[in-house]
């Protein structure tokens, strides 16, 4: 066998070809990743574990829900139980959509150490939907005629309150006195004074009181925490943060029940403190169109934004607020704003600077809400070095003009279009949501989490936490500092809007500083018309 | 052999190479990244065949799935740039590039995700899938290639 140099030619002329392609493949490949571990170790960030708790031993916890209405229904399902027809149409949902996985998440769900064992809500068909779902032959649920009976009935170690806001306040307080631990909706409080009783209460009782903001659980969130504190982003001067949404459901119009009517409704129990009214069923589903019993976008939606920033950055409550906006999509009798632009100040606030010292202090957090346009703004913290995008993803890109990066900018190891951290425990799973207003908080990481790939429901985690807390002692995520905060910085932002002016806090005295011949809370009720305009007030 | 065969067989050759060098860099690309994954092509898989890529991305397939995704980029690379069992290359070959295609097909009515350009029914994977079958019909490994040697070998033997 003897080959020419001709025939090697032709034989082997593949090979230069292979050698060169595949050099440069392996050369490419390999060559990113070293670029991008470079980025990943000068950053440093550690995305957050999930969160461990001890086990809610013992006896189970007796829990008592006050108000069974859609968020009722939800806390009691984080609890682990589920009444039959929400079942049955998360069944029927699943038969139509297979990526809906609601029920198949629901039932994966870890057992709560946990017994139901009463009732209280004032619309009976709520009430006996929770007793024929949850009642069992070794398990009598007991229904309270009111949450007074409920507390001081002995039966009940816990509550979970998700009534209309004018109620909130009054009934942690009663649970509160009777070291009963509470559960309770955001926001907080539903005016200022309330605010501080409640504070008072919960520092003097021996029992565990936990503020519903649940996106304390979500893993992008403490791994956002973590990207602040390494100075990730350098100085951030401003956030925004916004509420997008365009549908009935998430303009609070909810459906009303056929079988409501002032025989099945104690109307009295469900007024307490606001204004007395004729029975009226727009009032009783919708209460959250009414500054009587809800707090508008500032108490409802603002405090979850607040609060998802509050627990990254712990910025605590602004020098100043100042709000704008009006009832510009839904004039349909409600008289809280559907528009509103909220802008909190903190001038002594910084996240850390990668330039001179002195040069940079002070932040803006920037609120910015419609109920009439559902396109999906996301939250951005702007900072000199880096700019935040944060969700139940987060991604992180450098600044062009960024002092801590200006290194690798210029040797273009970073571009200021291509993210250096992405953060998406999601990556592995596929999901389904099932309205407009639940893509609006799952998209906030305000409805689940992911955990090694799998989603878990974030309140579920949160109520975990509040009921370890209350067996094994500790700190829950948002207690009553942090709900004092979050109440506040709401109610001062619901103030600004009414007044039309600046509303300030001052920390040295932490009281909102007066503004002559105004009630704050005269003003945050106002009570007396269903159909005040900001201008009318003071 | 008459000049107008040669002119046909050093095309063809030019792309056998050409696929080759395409599919072979594709496939180092991968090999050599560990967080490479086809889970995001698969999971927005659409058309009629969706049923059958989100099958493949459950736990247990999808690492089969991407090791051997990556083996057949290699056999298709390595056979067209060497020139030697590009017959086997190119039937490999056709069978990625339909599920490539059929991932994704472009189809009116589907929305097409990620691509440049515009396409309708035929996209630029079915015109690599027909060039493979082109290279299957007319091997140019014994003109260009490996098997020029493997073949030769055998003639010196014989003689």
């Amino acid at each position: 066998m003897k080959w020419t140099r001709r025939d090697l030619l032709i034989g082997l002329g593949g090979l230069p070809v292979l050698g060169a392609v595949w050099w440069a493949g392996a050369a490419t490949s390999v060559g990113s990743q070293k670029k991008r571990s470079e980025i990943l170790e000068q950053l440093n960030i550690k995305p957050s574990l999930p969160p461990a708790v001890p086990g809610i031993g013992g006896d189970p916890v007796r829990i008592g829900v006050i108000g069974f209405g859609i968020r009722g229904e939800q806390l009691t399902r984080a609890l682990g139980f589920a009444t039959d027809e929400w079942k049955e149409e998360m069944r029927l949902a699943a038969e139509e959509d297979p990526n809906n996985k609601r029920l198949e998440d629901f039932e994966a769900q870890e057992r709560l150490n946990v017994k139901l064992v009463g009732i209280c809500d004032v619309f009976d068909v709520r009430a006996e939907k929770f007793i024929n779902s949850f009642s069992t032959d070794d398990n009598q649920i007991k229904r309270y005629l009111t949450y007074k009976d409920m507390i001081q009935s002995g039966d009940v170690d816990a509550v979970v309150i998700a009534t209309p806001d004018h109620w909130h306040a009054p009934m942690s307080i009663e649970a509160l006195n009777n070291n009963v631990h509470v559960y309770v909706e955001k926001p907080m409080t539903h005016t200022v004074a309330e605010t501080y009783t409640l504070r008072d209460a919960a520092e003097k009782s021996e029992a565990v009181f936990a503020v519903g903001h649940q996106h304390r659980q979500t893993l992008s969130f403490s791994t956002a925490r973590d990207i602040v504190d390494k100075g990730t982003l350098g100085h951030v001067s401003l956030i925004q943060t916004n509420t997008n949404r365009n549908d009935d459901n998430g303009a609070w119009n909810y459906d009303m029940h056929e079988k409501a009517s002032p025989e099945t409704i104690d109307w009295e129990q469900f007024l307490g403190s606001a204004p007395t009214v004729p029975f009226n069923k727009n009032h009783f589903f919708r209460w959250r169109k009414w500054w009587s019993y809800g707090s508008g976008l500032s108490g409802d939606l603002l405090s979850h934004d607040y609060d998802r920033l509050n627990c990254v950055l712990n910025m605590g409550i602004p020098a100043s607020v100042s709000s704008s906006g009006g009832i510009y999509t839904h004039n349909d009798g409600r008289n809280v704003p559907d528009v509103i632009q909220v802008n909190m100040e903190f001038p002594d606030f910084s996240t850390g600077s990668s330039q001179a010292k002195g040069k940079e202090n002070g932040m803006t957090f920037c609120y910015s809400a419609t109920l009439g346009n559902g396109f999906s703004r996301p939250t951005i913290l702007m900072g000199h070095d880096a700019t935040m995008e944060l969700g139940n993803r987060l991604t992180v890109w450098p600044d062009g003009a960024s002092t801590r990066y200006a290194d690798m900018l210029e040797a273009e190891k970073m571009n200021p279009n291509v993210p250096i951290y992405q953060y998406d425990p999601a990556a592995n799973a596929t999901d389904a949501v099932s309205s407009a207003t639940s893509q609006y908080f799952a998209d906030k990481g305000l409805m689940w989490t992911y955990i090694d790939g799998v989603r878990v429901d974030s309140t579920f985690l949160h109520m975990r936490e509040w009921l370890s807390v209350i067996k094994n002692g500790g700190k829950v995520s948002c207690g009553i500092k942090e709900g004092f905060e979050e109440a506040i910085s709401a109610h001062m932002a619901g103030l600004s809007w009414k007044l039309g002016r600046k509303i300030e806090w001052d920390a040295a005295s932490q009281t909102l500083r007066p503004i002559e011949g105004i009630d704050f809370d005269q003003v945050l009720l106002a009570n007396e018309k269903w159909n005040i305009q900001p201008e009318m007030v003071g | 052999m008459n000049q107008n065969q040669n002119k046909l067989k050093a095309s063809v050759t030019l792309l056998r190479i050409f696929i080759g060098w395409h599919f072979l860099f594709e496939g180092v690309v991968k090999m050599y990244n560990p967080e490479w994954t086809s889970f995001g092509y698969l999971a927005t898989a659409q058309g009629p065949f969706e049923w059958f890529f989100t099958m493949l991305i459950g736990d247990a397939a999808i690492g089969w799935v991407d090791t051997l995704n990556i083996i057949a980029l290699m056999v298709v690379g390595v056979t067209f740039t060497l020139g030697i069992f590009e017959r086997i290359g190119a039937i490999v070959g056709v069978g990625l590039l339909a599920l490539y295609f059929l991932a994704h097909p472009p189809f009116p009515g589907l929305t097409q995700m990620n691509v440049e350009g515009n396409y309708w029914i035929i996209n630029k994977n079915l015109i690599e899938l027909v060039a493979c079958i082109v290279i299957y019909q007319l091997p140019t490994g014994a003109y260009f290639g490996l098997d020029y040697l493997r073949k030769n070998n055998l003639k010196t033997q014989e003689q």
